[in-house]
């Protein structure tokens, strides 16, 4: 059981004003998807859930306890794979339990593994292309005890082909865990093929103007993207996004 | 490997180039002795006079070694102390990049004379040549580390201290090792200007006997032994380095990925 609450947050650096009233909630086992513009605040809203910045106001909430400022109790995973380049990948994804204390080497062996990194455990990040390195820190998230991900942009810095098998990867995985995604992109394509749930978030100050339920079936296949019903919700964000960009210049 | 081979190789071409000149010009222009002796003479005057300065290679790279040893120590302690407690960085880092700049060496004269001509004064004074190199590359060292890192070990719950062990003393390695070469030297270097006030024996000593007796094939014998020695500690801090700092050193050998 794990669900989380975000309570009317808002932020200002100075007198710039980030995050505008943001709410809403990511139920248990859910994959949602936060999209926005670059530069809208989402990476500043990751901080504040995961306790290392407080809002001006609002408040952060798991299982109906506050956790606002309170870090250790989600997975967070930076926008760049950010791997220790002096720890092999067996330690590098062992790294999240370390921080709370233990070490579970054949559950980490099991996931290396079903990454399709077996032979990679004793290697260096530097010896991974961009895709593994990626594959790396979102098992270390898998592995970590918190039961909510939170996923930064993480295949932005890939190509696009690399980024389809990585999404699909991501699917496969995720469905074999009961853990809750919220996952930020600004890619619409992805957040329709991976999510349950899609909050459009505004430029700055940002607010959530809309919220798509993702009505496809899982499991969810390539094929998906050519599908009619795929593209007209396409459409239908990229003119929530597009109006927003329209009305702000 | 075999670059690296042919580099040493082009190194070594250059010194024997400039030997010979040298050679040939004392010859040439029928340069005195006791003014600039040819590499020759030197050469045969190391190898005839080796049991003169046999004795006092030792005590100098003993006491470079204890000095850069305690001055590691104390460097290391220190940038960890002040990058733990932030407020008093503010205060001694500038204090600390402003006595940089003064040669502390020419305290030595002030710590024989207050300590006597003993081992002590001659290690504070490499202590003290030392600790600075050391402490602000590893103060600059602890900034290098990456900041989505750290975001990272601190939402995932890291206590300040799991992320100094973790993250932050790793992240700082190289530049700790950079600012240890540095140091090196300046421990050779401390050692024997401190000898120069006063010593039993000692490279120093041999040193300034020589000198003031004119032999100055010897003169230059002392320096080629402290260029030695201190080559020496370098390289061997540099396979400490490779040694301790694998992962930098596998990525240096690929050219970019
Ligand atoms: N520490 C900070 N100080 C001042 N401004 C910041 C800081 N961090 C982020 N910002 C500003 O907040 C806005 C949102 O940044 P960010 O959360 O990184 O956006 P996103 O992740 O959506 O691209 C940006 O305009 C950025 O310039
Ligand atoms: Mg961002």
């Amino acid at each position: 059981m794990s669900k989380l609450e975000v309570r009317q947050i808002h932020l200002s650096f100075g007198n710039i004003h980030v995050l505008n009233g943001i709410s809403f909630t990511v139920h248990d086992g859910e994959f949602v998807s936060l999209l926005g513009p670059s530069g809208s605040g989402k990476s500043t809203l990751f901080s504040i859930i995961g306790g290392i910045r407080r809002p001006d106001r609002g408040s952060i909430w798991l299982n109906g306890k506050n956790i606002t400022g309170k870090t250790g109790l989600i997975s967070y995973t930076p926008q760049t794979p950010s791997l220790m380049p002096w720890r092999t990948i067996i330690d590098n994804v062992l790294l999240g339990q370390e921080i709370q204390g233990y070490r579970d080497e054949k559950a980490a062996l099991a996931m290396i593994d079903r990454a399709g990194l077996k032979g990679y455990e004793n290697s260096y990040p530097h010896e991974l292309s961009g895709g593994m390195k990626q594959r790396v820190a979102f098992i270390r998230s898998l592995l970590s005890p918190q039961s909510i991900i939170c996923l930064d942009e993480p295949f932005s810095a890939l190509d696009e082909l690399t980024r389809m098998d990585m999404q699909n990867w991501l699917l496969s995985i995720w469905s074999e865990h009961q853990k809750s995604v919220l996952f930020v992109t600004h890619n619409i394509e992805e957040a329709l093929f991976l999510s349950d749930r899609i909050l459009v978030l505004s430029e700055k100050p940002a607010r959530i103007t809309a919220e798509f339920h993702v009505p496809f079936p899982r499991p969810r296949k390539e094929m998906l993207y050519l599908t009619d019903e795929f593209i007209h919700i396409k459409r239908e964000i990229y003119h929530v996004l597009r109006g927003q960009l329209v009305k702000h210049s | 490997m075999r670059e690296n081979i042919i580099k040493v190789w082009k190194s070594v071409l250059v010194f024997l180039i400039i030997f010979l000149i040298w050679e040939v010009s004392v010859r040439v222009f029928e340069i005195p002795e006791w003014f600039l002796p040819g590499p020759v003479q030197i050469f045969r005057e190391a190898v005839l006079s080796f049991p003169v300065y046999a004795d006092h290679i030792v005590p100098t790279v003993i006491l470079s070694l204890i000095g850069l040893a305690i001055g590691t120590f104390i460097g290391v302690m220190t940038a960890i102390f002040l990058h733990r407690i932030p407020k008093l960085k503010e205060i001694v880092y500038p204090l600390l990049i402003v006595s940089q700049n003064i040669p502390t060496i020419v305290l030595a004269p002030l710590l024989v004379i207050w300590f006597g001509f003993g081992m002590l004064p001659k290690l504070i004074v490499i202590t003290l040549v030392c600790f600075f190199p050391i402490t602000i590359s590893l103060l600059n060292g602890f900034l290098q580390t990456d900041q989505e890192l750290k975001h990272y070990m601190l939402m995932a719950g890291a206590s300040s201290r799991q992320i100094f062990w973790k993250l932050e003393w790793p992240s700082a390695l190289p530049s700790l090792f950079s600012g240890l070469k540095i140091a090196a030297t300046y421990s050779v270097l401390g050692a024997v200007i401190s000898e120069w006030l006063g010593a039993k024996r000692g490279i120093g000593v041999f040193m300034t006997l020589s000198s003031s007796a004119f032999q100055t094939d010897r003169v230059f014998i002392s320096i080629f032994i402290i260029v030695f020695v201190s080559l020496l500690l370098f390289f061997v801090i540099q396979l400490l380095e490779h040694l301790v700092i694998h992962w930098q050193h596998i990525e240096d050998g690929k050219p970019n990925e």
